[in-house]
């Protein structure tokens, strides 16, 4: 089977995650579409891994290695929203300006 | 693409699911529809990880992710009051810019991937990788990065009990 196809959709859910990443209001939905964003990239390291068939499968080994990093990162993600959202009482990122000069 | 074999078929169907439910992730107006779509998006990846013979790392993904992430969101989704049900003020208005970066980012990485892989061939197919080797690659080449990634775990665990609990610590209470 051409590693062309599962690339192209790889590509799809990247621009998804991007297209979520900038439009989306909500804190959580930005997560969500950052999740997208490295499943995309964990398509294409199996892909290529079934592809060149590398002797120590690095291209599965890293992806493990992504799903244990966007775990930790969906932890304290929601903790810092959930922070935020304790003190100003919105978890819409609009209104995260304190910062904005 | 050979449509007589039965692997494109099966590659087909799982991608249009893959690609309609992440679609949805990031289209629909309903918080907890968005997150669901999220894991079928996922199981279609998992399948997929069957196909391109990652066995190990497929159920790794229906462990972690949407076993336990998605917990993690949904619980995230309910915790911050957040409207259930349509909710039209989902979106901000940078709408349009979103949709230019998105169409740009993927014209230009399916164009690249075309050019640069074009007519190659995913040879290991129906071989599935043996979670042996995989063990032992994780513990001996890549034991470093492996009890790194431990570490990373450990400090994001204190970290998110730190960040979202509600009372203060005695020190700073001793201090007030």
């Amino acid at each position: 089977m051409p590693i062309v196809p599962v690339l192209i959709l790889a590509a799809f859910l990247f621009s998804m995650g991007i297209y979520g990443l900038l439009a989306r209001r909500n804190a959580v939905m930005v997560l969500l579409a950052v999740e997208l964003m490295l499943n995309a990239v964990n398509i294409n390291l199996v892909a290529f891994e079934a592809m060149w068939l590398d002797s120590m499968a690095s291209g599965q080994i890293f992806s493990i290695f992504i799903i244990t990093v966007a775990a930790a990162e969906v932890g304290i993600g929601l903790a810092i929203v959930l922070m935020i959202f304790r003190n100003s009482h919105s978890a819409n990122l609009d209104d995260f300006a304190t910062m904005k000069g | 693409m050979d449509f007589a074999q039965p692997i494109t078929w099966v590659f087909t169907s799982l991608a249009l699911v893959i690609a309609y439910t992440g679609f949805r992730v990031v289209t629909s107006g309903n918080l907890i529809h968005s997150a669901l779509a999220l894991v079928f998006s996922l199981a279609g990846t998992a399948g997929l990880f069957l196909l391109l013979s990652a066995e190990f790392v497929a159920w790794v993904l229906v462990l972690v992710y949407m076993g336990a992430v998605m917990v993690l969101f949904l619980f995230g989704i309910m915790i911050t009051k957040a409207p259930v049900g349509y909710d039209a003020e989902l979106d901000n208005e940078h709408k349009g810019p979103a949709l230019v970066a998105a169409v740009s980012v993927f014209v230009l990485m399916s164009w690249s991937t075309i050019l640069a892989f074009d007519g190659q061939e995913m040879s290991s197919l129906g071989v599935p990788t043996a979670t042996e080797d995989l063990a032992d690659a994780l513990l001996g080449r890549f034991v470093l990065p492996f009890e790194i990634v431990s570490f990373v775990l450990l400090a994001a665990l204190v970290g998110g009990i730190t960040l979202a609990r509600k009372d203060n610590s005695p020190a700073e209470e001793e201090m007030s």
